[in-house]
């Protein structure tokens, strides 16, 4: 719109003004927009009435009457649709927060693996990117599963996976922290280490940013953190106990193995998945770790080389804090991406919200309610991907400027 | 003027979407199109199973032959379209298939909640039990603690819980959609048990890497009468389906085969001349011409022959009739009279 069409001019006629015109055209936009989805929902809920499917969403609370392989919450025979739902809410969000966590790590080695200096890692770097990118995630999540069903022995014996736990068949066994009656202290001593270790990296950066004299606020962070929480355990009279799993190997066969319900399993279903999507998102996370250093100056290196600093120090210090501002943004989508990606979980039976909403979907009929309630759970994840990203640009725009 | 032309765009998209969302006689869909879009599973020998060329056999898919067969006088003019269990009654409800006929437990919920029908019981089936020999497990009653693997989206699934809550035995489902998961999972070591309808534990048998390892549990936990099944709303197709069923059953007991149905036409018997479309007017009723019960026996066989053909003793399923013989000879299928 340009300043000459704004200024009033009596000579244009009502319908050749501009702004009538914009008003006009908007308003019909807006009543189109509303007939349209005024159309779609009378239309749907008429076509189910004509063809005497159920509608509604009164049937979330019948009882489900399936089981779920893994649950957080109380998951039994009175459980409802919802709750089965819910169970496969937080099973997605449980595979996601490890599969985000690990990947990042992996995603950062690798991305900084592949501009080292050494040849074979680069390679291994490269050739690893290359050919996990490529393969389809859906694939790999199914051959994750058939390998690990074939490589454990089976439910009536174990291996050991070095310090973690005990694998067979049916899963990844470990142990488990049980709090009891008073271990509310200790977590709140968590808690105050956290503000306090915050505390003390602020401080250091401050003393330096003012003084150039260095503080090792890293391990005294960990120090703390670890400290402070595990000294408060023990005043307290050590609040808990940790749960070893239990290996039956006497008995009836079937009731030989890891006794369900003792210790800590990682199922199988779980671990396929989290492998395959972890090494898949990785790859493209080592992607966009390896842009952001290479768009970071290297004057900035070398500058830092010239102040004598180790090459180590420099990565940490000066390049990844310049690289983070581009590399964020993209790695926040990949953590979406990883999220959405988890609904293929279905394929070798892990309960995620697709799955689970799924069955409830398949055993209650409810088609178009169940698709309404998965479609909000992806979008609530986008939108909040986009706000966290919209938030952050605006952060760093500013520090730019 | 982009965004309104947009929006005058979504708009006729969707009155058009209402407008062919109107309703069209199922038959005469078919008869336009010139085929039937039949519902089957991903393959389930004996009962729909396709061969390497993509050719379709089985017990549920001579139900799809013979309705062609009754419609067409072409039992081949029939397009398959594999289900998993989770898919199937969405692609019944939004139209994609004309029929399911895919080893479906008619049920209280799907009769009434899902908009649908079931016009017939083409195999009287049981949930039952497989587990390795080596278990040294002789009755379904010392599975407490097992393992069980199963598909989702199915009767079993909820029978499982159902029977294992009711002993009070522990247990642990393992559901996947796909049945080559639940098999190679089961055949993995997974699971101690598998669990489906006991004809599907036949044929899913096949499978496994090591058939003579398993054993079938004698223990049936459920009923599961597995039929054909339409949408609610349109009795012409319903009609259709339920009476192509009958005609195959009704042809049994009279001693009417492929072999010999062309005899039939000369026969004495008044209600063989109905059968065959000699006399009455059976078919029109249905909407069909009067030879159709003849082109079903002609082309798909009556029901014994297709049992025998795709599930029998002779097959490597190896199924004995069992309740499904007829009414006649100590089973439950009984077909009301065509007259
Ligand atoms: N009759 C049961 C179970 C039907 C079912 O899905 N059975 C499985 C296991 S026998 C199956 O058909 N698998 C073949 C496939 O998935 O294509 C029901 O209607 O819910």
């Amino acid at each position: 719109m340009t300043t000459i069409s704004d200024e009033p001019s009596s000579k244009v006629s009502f319908w050749y003004d501009p702004k009538v015109r914009s008003i006009i055209s908007q308003l019909i936009l807006v009543g189109l927009i509303a007939w349209g989805l005024y159309a779609l929902v009378t239309n749907t809920i008429h076509n189910l009435e004509r063809l005497n499917i159920a509608s509604g969403f009164k049937f979330l609370s019948t009882e489900a009457g399936f089981t779920l392989i893994q649950s957080w919450i109380p998951y039994d025979k009175s459980a409802t649709y919802l709750r089965a739902f819910m169970v496969g809410l937080i099973n997605t969000f449980y595979v996601a927060i490890v599969g985000i966590f690990l990947a990042t790590i992996l995603g950062f080695l690798v991305g900084i693996a592949r501009l080292s200096k050494s040849w074979i890692i680069s390679r291994v770097a490269t050739v690893y990117v290359e050919v996990l990118r490529n393969i389809p995630l859906l694939l790999q999540i199914i051959i994750w599963y058939k390998i690990l069903l074939l490589l454990s022995p089976d439910k009536r014996g174990s291996i050991s996976i070095l310090g973690i736990g005990e694998m067979n068949v049916t899963g990844l066994w470990t142990s488990k922290f049980i709090a009891h009656d008073g271990f509310w202290v200790t977590g709140i001593a968590i808690g105050i280490a956290l503000v306090l270790a915050w505390k003390v990296s602020r401080w250091a950066h401050k003393r330096q940013d003012a003084t150039g004299q260095q503080f090792p606020s890293f391990w005294a962070g960990l120090g703390i953190v670890i400290g402070l929480p595990l000294l408060v355990f023990f005043a307290t009279g050590s609040p808990g106990v940790i749960e070893s799993p239990e290996f039956v190997s006497e008995g009836p066969m079937l009731r030989r193995g890891f006794k369900t319900g003792v210790g800590f399993v990682f199922i199988p279903e779980f671990l396929a998945l989290l492998f395959a999507l972890v090494l898949y998102t990785a790859t493209f996370i080592a992607e966009i770790v390896r842009a952001g250093i290479l768009a970071v100056d290297h004057g900035q290196t070398e500058a830092a080389g010239a102040l004598g600093l180790r090459r180590g120090t420099i990565l940490r210090q000066v390049v990844i804090p310049q690289a983070m501002r581009v590399i964020i943004p993209p790695l926040t989508s990949q953590y979406l991406n990883l999220t959405k990606n988890s609904s293929l979980a279905m394929a070798i039976g892990y309960p995620d919200v697709m799955g689970a909403g799924g069955i409830v979907l398949n055993q209650s009929g409810q088609a178009v309610e169940m698709i309404i309630m998965i479609m909000v759970v992806y979008l609530t994840f986008s939108l909040v991907t986009s706000v966290f990203m919209n938030w952050y640009n605006a952060k760093m725009s500013m520090v730019e400027r | 003027m982009k965004k309104t032309l947009l929006a005058i765009g979504l708009g006729t998209a969707v009155s058009m979407a209402a407008a062919t969302a109107a309703y069209a006689g199922t038959l005469d869909d078919v008869k336009s199109k010139g085929h039937i879009q039949c519902g089957v599973s991903q393959g389930l020998p004996g009962f729909s199973n396709a061969d390497a060329q993509g050719n379709w056999t089985g017990l549920d898919v001579d139900v799809c032959r013979a309705m062609a067969a009754a419609i067409f006088g072409d039992a081949t003019k029939v397009k398959y379209t594999p289900l998993s269990s989770k898919e199937r009654f969405t692609a019944l409800q939004s139209g994609e298939i004309d029929v399911l006929s895919r080893n479906t437990t008619w049920t209280a919920t799907r009769d009434t909640a899902l908009g649908l029908n079931f016009a017939g019981v083409n195999y009287y089936d049981g949930q039952g039990f497989m587990v390795r020999k080596s278990l040294g497990v002789t009755s379904a009653l010392q599975l407490g603690g097992a393992a069980v693997c199963t598909n989702t989206g199915t009767t079993t699934e909820l029978n499982v819980a159902d029977y294992f809550r009711a002993n009070n035995m522990k247990f642990e489902v393992v559901a996947f959609e796909k049945s080559d998961e639940v098999v190679g999972a089961y055949d993995k070591g997974r699971c101690d048990v598998y669990t489906t309808d006991q004809s599907g534990l036949f044929a899913q048998r096949l499978k496994l890497s090591n058939v003579n390892d398993h054993i079938v549990l004698p223990e049936i936990i459920s009923k599961e009468p597995l039929g054909p099944v339409v949408r609610q709303g349109d009795d012409q197709w319903f009609n259709l389906v339920r009476w192509t069923h009958n005609a195959m059953l009704n042809a049994e007991e009279m001693g009417i085969t492929s072999a010999n149905v062309d005899e039939m036409l000369k026969s004495k018997n008044p209600a063989v001349l109905r059968f065959v479309g000699k006399e009455g007017s059976f078919g029109e009723n249905l909407g069909l011409k009067n030879d159709w019960a003849y082109n079903i026996i002609k082309q798909v066989g009556n029901y014994s022959e297709s049992f025998e053909r795709n599930v029998g003793p002779k097959t490597p399923l190896g199924i004995a009739r069992g309740l499904n013989a007829l009414w006649s000879k100590g089973g439950i299928q009984y077909a009301p009279p065509i007259r």
